[in-house]
């Protein structure tokens, strides 16, 4: 502990090139820990985080590339996502609960996450940078029509936004409007145009 | 559930010292339950190494963006939804 005139007393750890940073010396005791009394073993913690960095975006736009050309598979999407997932033979993850929502001419939808980062990292794969920073948090409530212009894109003022803000037990999937002029095109080819960025809500899908 | 989809509610204005998950800009704002979740874990006791029993109900409730943001810049229909556990909300008048 340290009494350092700033009115709080916390050790301040340099960060030094190449150092562990303190949060991560920290998690690595904890892990130390749990797995010296046997609560977690090393393999459990080494297959959770293969699995984690194993997903990718792939997964989410496979769910909506069939969404955009079998409209009863879009219902079951909406009503399940979880079934909706496994029938894809993708991996919906664990416990938390995934739920869809489609952008539309009329209805936009923007995900944030604004005490953390809880995101559908079973479908998605880990959370871009931005979305776990303050900027971004704050921002994509107060101002999300500012934030979406910085993302490129300009919503009609007669368009609904709609801010999904993810404090709790769901993850939000937005699937994404299909891009005009995509009408010939096979299911594979709809999938390799569905970005990240779009299944999150700040970009829509555009032809490559 | 206590609350139906289409109900009017009020987030609780109260404080709460430690971890829980109901944004300080909802408190005391009133919105529609969109989406009843079902029940899960109460993370303001599981965070602290209980089990998080009994389980909440978790809605999505939907609050107009000017109603939350005083100078919100945005279109008159914006809203925001946000995910609130049961004990965070009150009868709307």
């Amino acid at each position: 502990m340290s009494d350092h005139g700033h009115g709080h007393d916390h050790p301040h750890v340099p960060i030094a090139n190449g150092a562990e940073p303190p949060a991560a010396a920290r998690v690595r005791a904890l892990e130390e820990l749990l797995v010296e009394r046997g609560v977690i073993s090393r393999e459990e913690v080494r297959r959770r985080i293969d699995w984690l960095v194993s997903r990718t975006p792939a997964d989410g736009a496979r769910l909506v590339a069939r969404a955009w050309v079998d409209p009863e598979f879009k219902e079951r999407l909406l009503a399940d996502p979880r079934t909706a997932a496994l029938e894809l033979g993708l991996d919906p993850g664990p416990s938390p609960v995934v739920v869809a929502v489609e952008n539309t001419e009329t209805v936009h939808h923007l995900v944030v996450c604004t005490l953390c980062s809880c995101y559908p990292r079973a479908l998605l794969g880990p959370p871009p940078d931005w979305y776990k920073s303050l900027p971004y948090r704050s921002r994509a409530v107060s101002d999300p029509r500012g934030v979406l212009r910085e993302f490129g894109v300009e919503l009609e003022g007669d368009v609904e936004l709609r801010v999904l803000d993810s404090t709790a037990d769901m993850r939000y999937l937005v699937i994404p409007r299909r891009p005009a002029g995509s009408g010939g095109m096979a299911e594979e080819e709809l999938a390799a145009l569905v970005t990240r960025d779009a299944m999150i809500g700040v970009r829509q899908v555009a032809l490559k | 559930m206590r609350y139906r989809v289409g109900q009017r509610v009020r987030v609780a204005a109260r404080r709460h010292e430690g971890h829980h998950r109901t944004p300080d800009y909802l408190k005391d704002r009133s919105g529609t339950i969109e989406r009843a979740h079902g029940a899960f874990t109460n993370p303001e006791t599981r965070a602290y190494g209980a089990d998080g029993l009994p389980l909440q109900p978790l809605y999505l409730v939907g609050f107009a963006q000017r109603e939350i943001w005083p100078d919100y810049g945005g279109a008159s229909d914006d809203r925001i939804s946000v995910d609130v556990f049961e004990h965070w909300l009150e009868d709307a008048e």
